[in-house]
């Protein structure tokens, strides 16, 4: 009798881990890329594991075009990048077979150009910004400030941020030799927080009381936007870039629960809570 | 019985000692060929990325550009031919991405198998093209003429004074302002960490009563065991503003910042030795220099410091060998900016400081990767001769 009893526990509770398992959705994938999205892929593939037993998500960074090449010799599935796919990578992906590529964008990441709150400036227009880093502006009467030198501080040349404000800031000409570069976005707003004429570039997360963010135009200086999460959403604020997931279609149903979890209104909760920008309505 | 297994046991325990000596041998030799075998392949390679190359349409007088041209031109700093020796024309730059602006996907095709037709079409419709393509798409007839780029040479990586190792498509590989920078800041540290060490250790040797320098040594030893990124952090937060305000600068991050912080981290291995050393000064030494009536001071200054001279000067350099490597705490402090360095107010990079913040995210095998090996090399040559002119201070004085 009590084997009996025993036996149908056994049952029961294996029947309820399989139907667990069916109702739930399982995931097993490797996402690979930009270090700018790894903290909020890890905390999104946190959460899902937490409310799908079985999956399996491992996240590992390394830097967008890493992603990329990942993809491209198949050890990873999906690749998290803080750019789109270049043309030429675009093209390696065509040379190794792997068409139908997928691109998913899941979040937005403002850059905040930020001063010390000291500094008298409190707006620039891009045109302005490519003088100062790429070192023909040295001084902030030049921009409407002090008479004082401008002390411009840069991330190291390894990170997406440098080439994305690279890119969309100077226009891809190259940042001045007397650049600083630093290693940590941390030590960026600590420099600016205690030196009077520093300027540098952050994510908006990293905005805090001890720096003044600045208003930027892209317009030649007819309209000056402040940076925030509202003005990144409604894409007026022109410092903005996509945070994107790239998969081949082949494997799209093995990804897609996952991806739709980060595009639904949990998942976007956590985008904010990131400091990310999420995608709006 | 027992003569045999004791003959054995030495037999076993001679074995492990040549094993572990030849692996450490090993291991040693084998990265030091790593190191050259993949920082020598810098100077066969040309400063464009594998696989692509600058294209003209044939027509074009200018048959030859030097890779600070390029980088020039893709900077908008050189905006027409005749600045590099053609026609009064300006300079049409065409790149990869820009395919995209002036044909659709489409127009391409599915497999881009339209796409070498497509740049015939640009070459010849602009004779003022300048394009960076990838070799592979060229067409076979192709109306434009390849620049040929010279490769990288040893004086312009020593005497090149540019550093700008990811520029498309020509990168610049000039190492001097990253050499200056870890002469300076290593220099900077020795000013420093030399006298403050020195006296620590004969005050600790000669002066310190037991009882404190039961409590001072082990402190000093602990400076040692602290993390070089609290260093970095430390000095970051305390030492650059200080400097800024002292010296009345507009920035704080600059190599006196990093040789002080590189001298507090030498101190350490400078108070230790030369410690060791003053107290290997034999007794009767001093004691014979007091029996003729010189005073502590004098026997300090005469006898004991003479004597231990090389054991001091080893003590230094083994300290300063260690800040030149040092990458962490510099990285935080000296601002970073690969600029040819006039003073000691100014921000600097070094080369440990450039390796560690650039290797993570240069493709394995390619241009920029081979630059950070080749300076890998010029690291260890300058750790080299640091090493064996201690060993030959000490043979000298034996």
């Amino acid at each position: 009798m009590k084997k009996l009893s025993i036996m149908v526990m056994v049952m029961a509770l294996i029947s309820a881990a399989i139907t667990g398992a069916i109702a739930q959705k399982k995931v097993v994938c490797k996402v690979k890329g930009s270090d700018t999205c790894l903290p909020l892929l890890q905390k999104e593939s946190e959460t899902f594991m937490k409310n799908n037993a079985g999956s399996s998500i491992t996240v590992i960074g390394g830097g967008s075009g890493v992603g990329f090449a990942a993809l491209q010799n198949g050890t990873t599935d999906v690749a998290m990048a803080s750019r789109s796919m270049k043309m030429d990578e675009k093209m390696k992906m065509q040379d190794a077979g792997k068409n139908n590529i997928k691109e998913v964008i899941i979040s937005y990441d403002a850059i905040s150009v930020i001063v010390n709150p000291a500094n008298k400036v409190s707006q620039l227009t891009r045109e302005q910004l490519e003088g100062i880093f790429t070192g023909k502006i040295k001084n902030w009467k030049e921009v409407g400030g002090d008479d004082q030198t401008i002390v411009a501080y840069s991330r190291e040349s390894s990170s997406g941020t440098f080439e994305f404000f690279k890119e969309h800031v100077l226009k891809g000409k190259n940042y001045g030799t007397g650049i600083l570069l630093m290693p940590a976005t941390g030590a960026i707003v600590q420099s600016v927080t205690q030196t009077k004429g520093a300027i540098g570039y952050v994510g908006i997360a990293y905005v805090n009381k001890d720096v003044k963010a600045l208003k930027v135009s892209y317009d030649k200086g007819k309209t000056y936007i402040e940076p925030s999460v509202q003005t990144a959403m409604n894409k007026t604020y022109p410092i903005t870039r996509p945070l994107y997931l790239y998969y081949l279609g082949s494997v799209e149903s093995k990804v897609k629960p996952f991806v739709d979890y980060i595009l639904s209104s949990d998942g976007q909760k956590i985008v904010q809570q990131e400091g990310y920008v999420p995608l709006g309505k | 019985m027992r003569k045999k297994i004791r003959k054995y046991y030495e037999k076993f325990v001679e074995g492990i000692l040549f094993t572990s000596s030849t692996i450490t041998s090993l291991a040693v030799i084998f990265i030091i060929i790593f190191l050259f075998s993949e920082g020598i392949g810098l100077f066969t390679s040309s400063p464009v990325e594998k696989g692509s190359a600058l294209y003209v349409n044939s027509n074009n007088p200018v048959k030859k550009l030097r890779s600070e041209q390029i980088k020039k031109i893709f900077n908008g700093e050189i905006m027409t031919w005749k600045e590099v020796g053609g026609t009064n024309d300006s300079i049409f730059l065409f790149s990869m991405d820009d395919i995209s602006k002036y044909y659709t996907e489409a127009d391409l095709g599915s497999e881009f198998e339209n796409l070498p037709q497509k740049l015939n079409e640009m070459v010849v419709k602009h004779p003022n093209i300048l394009m960076f393509f990838s070799e592979k798409y060229i067409p076979v007839n192709f109306k434009g003429t390849r620049l040929p780029i010279r490769n990288v040479t040893l004086t312009g990586f020593f005497g090149g004074k540019e550093w700008y190792p990811t520029t498309q498509p020509a990168a610049q590989f000039g190492i001097l302002p990253l050499i200056l920078g870890t002469i300076w800041v290593s220099l900077g540290a020795i000013l420093i960490a030399f006298p403050l060490g020195i006296a620590t250790a004969i005050y600790l040797a000669e002066v310190a009563s037991p009882r404190l320098r039961f409590f001072l040594k082990p402190l000093i030893e602990l400076l040692a065991g602290i993390p070089s990124v609290i260093f970095g952090f430390f000095g970051l937060i305390i030492v650059v503003p200080l400097i800024q305000k002292i010296f009345a600068i507009p920035v704080g991050e600059t190599a006196l910042a990093g040789s002080i912080i590189l001298g507090i981290m030498a101190l350490p291995t400078i108070i230790t030795i030369s410690e060791d050393a003053i107290k290997a000064v034999p007794r009767s030494m001093q004691e014979a220099s007091m029996a003729l009536g010189a005073n502590q001071w004098q026997t300090i200054v005469r006898v004991v410091i003479p004597y231990a001279k090389s054991g001091i000067t080893a003590a230094t350099i083994l300290g300063i060998g260690r800040a030149i490597g040092e990458t962490m705490a510099v990285l935080m402090v000296t601002g970073n900016a690969a600029i040819m360095p006039h003073t000691m107010l100014q921000p600097v990079r070094t080369i440990p400081a450039t390796i560690a913040a650039e290797l993570g995210e240069a493709s394995y095998g390619g241009l920029h990767f081979k630059a950070l090996f080749a300076l890998g090399i010029v690291l260890f040559l300058i750790t080299l001769i640091v090493n064996t002119s201690v060993e030959f201070i000490r043979d000298k004085s034996k």
